[in-house]
């Protein structure tokens, strides 16, 4: 990889020490996939998780003098405000520490502390063509099919280096030639809401390793149905993009989407695979109760706050219901009273928070209802399991404690 | 009688150790930190530790955090691999392990993988872009 003035004194240190160690790491990468050269990002997003690994690595840049040159956005840690206070589940005061040390760590980085993992729907978004590191797994998919910008599957940390950097190494889908797809994908499932999208997401082991090309969906599909399908992508799978022929910017025609080739083979998607699908990933339950509904993996929109509190309005739940929201949806939902009316019902609506995170200790052992898999899947070694039904069964659910 | 193989290097280093093999991806959050077993169900691995061991697999899976984060827990108890094949390297799984400095190597030939079994000792150079059979 040949390197320009400026990114061969990155290397040799004359900027810093962390944006040496940054560029070292960035270099070995593009080394690892053949890159020619490096290009600057205009945009970053960084999967923080607020882990072990993680602080290790932010606190280390840290050490080193790294401060960004691109501000990202950053994924959830968890809200220390709402977990310390009204909530009645402390969060343990190691958690909180380790919250803290975080959020200090990225503020030192220069990171844009929004700790929401949809940037791409309101905070963070790319114009088409744009060139831009964004790791989070229903991120990187989003930004490259749905808005046509273009960014490796990083991630979180060689995403934060890019951030210090300003640059990426040129490779994978940052070039024309290897954002075509080659998996033909019909969908005969009726796709009825964001819901269905989930459970498609997670066909990954019947749809393979490739760029997959969906036919048979909708012109118009909602953000957060788009949304759900790369999260689920990244669960089931590992996909930096996907096209939808008729809807996604680089796939007008079957053909376009598969660059004038033929794809390596087709998958056909079924109603039935998608109730195997809900079947497959719920745990199992040996009555009909639940303890709590837990929504907003990735973060739920506005719109959904709304939708559900236009369910539970004037009701009471029977058990306690989180939904997970970006701090901009929180303070919209607050001013138009959307969260009083879900407040008066009984359920909590937060944000800067991730179902991956210490914080819901207090949930353990006990079995959930969500609509999304992924929700269901990571917190799973954390001892918090999880039905997965969709939304409107999930409130219904939430209203009467039992899964119908 | 030792072969040796040419490689493509990912990650810096050299490591000698014995072959561990596996047809199913690995993501290393699902491995247990104290003492490098595979704890996830239905996983080819499971039950067995990949605990400085040469550890030969198709690539990664998971979302952007699990493979640092995973190396590292399994770095804390000295129970990282000591080395990794690849076949076919992603992004996540080649910035965790130049970060977690585990020497990672792919581009083996198809030669090589119906060579080695289990418990093989290897020696991988990925610096000199060699791997070795001992």
């Amino acid at each position: 990889m040949i390197l320009n003035d400026e990114q061969k004194a990155m290397l040799n240190g004359d900027l810093g020490e962390g944006a040496a160690y940054a560029m070292k790491i960035q270099f070995a990468l593009g080394e690892a996939f053949d890159a020619q050269r490096m290009v600057p990002i205009k945009r970053a997003h960084v999967a923080l998780s607020n882990q072990d690994g993680d602080l290790w690595f932010a606190e280390k840049l840290v050490k080193a003098g790294a401060h960004c040159k691109v501000a990202p956005t950053v994924n959830p840690g968890f809200c220390t405000g709402h977990f310390t206070g009204a909530c009645g589940h402390p969060a343990d005061a190691e958690d909180i520490a380790h919250m803290i040390r975080t959020d200090n760590a990225y503020r030192a980085l220069g990171a844009v502390l929004s700790y929401n993992c949809t940037p791409y729907i309101a905070t963070n978004v790319p114009n088409f063509g744009e060139v831009c590191a964004f790791s989070e797994s229903s991120a990187t998919p989003y930004v490259n099919s749905v808005w046509g910008a273009r960014s490796n599957r990083e991630s979180a940390n060689s995403a934060l280096c890019a951030a210090i950097t300003g640059y990426v190494p040129e490779y994978g889908l940052l070039l024309d030639e290897n954002r075509k797809g080659d998996i033909l994908v019909r969908v005969e499932a009726d796709m009825k809401t964001p819901y269905e999208y989930h459970l498609l997401g997670m066909m990954g082991d019947k749809i393979g390793e490739g760029i997959p090309v969906f036919t048979g969906l909708p012109h118009t599909i909602s953000a957060e149905a788009l949304r759900n399908l790369g999260a689920q992508l990244n669960t089931s799978g590992a996909y930096g993009m996907y096209h939808i022929v008729g809807c996604t910017p680089e796939a007008p025609t079957v053909e376009v989407a598969l660059g004038g080739k033929k794809p390596k083979y087709e998958v056909v998607i079924t109603n039935e695979d998608l109730q195997n699908v809900e079947a497959t990933f719920s745990d199992k339950r040996d009555n009909d109760k639940v303890d709590f509904a837990m929504f907003g993996c990735p973060h739920f929109t506005l719109e959904e706050a709304q939708h559900i509190a236009e369910g539970v309005k004037g009701k009471k739940l029977a058990i306690p219901m989180y939904i997970l929201v970006s701090s901009h949806a929180l303070q919209m939902a607050q001013r138009m009273g959307i969260a009083d009316v879900l407040a008066e019902a009984g359920a909590e609506i937060i944000a800067d928070s991730c179902p991956d995170q210490p914080c819901w200790h207090y949930l353990k052992g006990k079995v959930g209802i969500t609509e999304s898999p992924k929700c269901a899947y990571y917190p799973r070694r954390r001892g918090i399991h999880f039905i997965i039904r969709d939304l409107d069964t999930c409130i219904q659910a939430a209203l009467t404690g039992e899964v119908k | 009688m030792s072969k040796r193989y040419s490689c493509h290097k990912i990650s810096e280093g050299k490591a000698q150790a014995e072959a561990i093999k596996t047809h199913d991806r690995i993501m290393f959050y699902q491995v247990r930190p104290e003492d490098g077993v595979m704890e996830e169900k239905d996983h080819e691995l499971v039950g067995r530790s990949i605990a400085q061991k040469v550890l030969l697999f198709p690539g990664g899976k998971g979302s952007s955090v699990v493979q640092q984060d995973g190396l590292y827990h399994l770095d804390r108890f000295h129970n990282m691999p000591a080395a990794l094949i690849v076949q076919d390297p992603d992004p996540v799984l080649v910035a965790g392990a130049i970060i977690m400095e585990i020497p990672m190597v792919d581009r083996l030939p198809q030669e090589f993988y119906d060579a080695v079994k289990d418990g093989d000792q290897i020696l991988v150079n990925a610096d000199e872009g060699y791997v070795e059979v001992l």
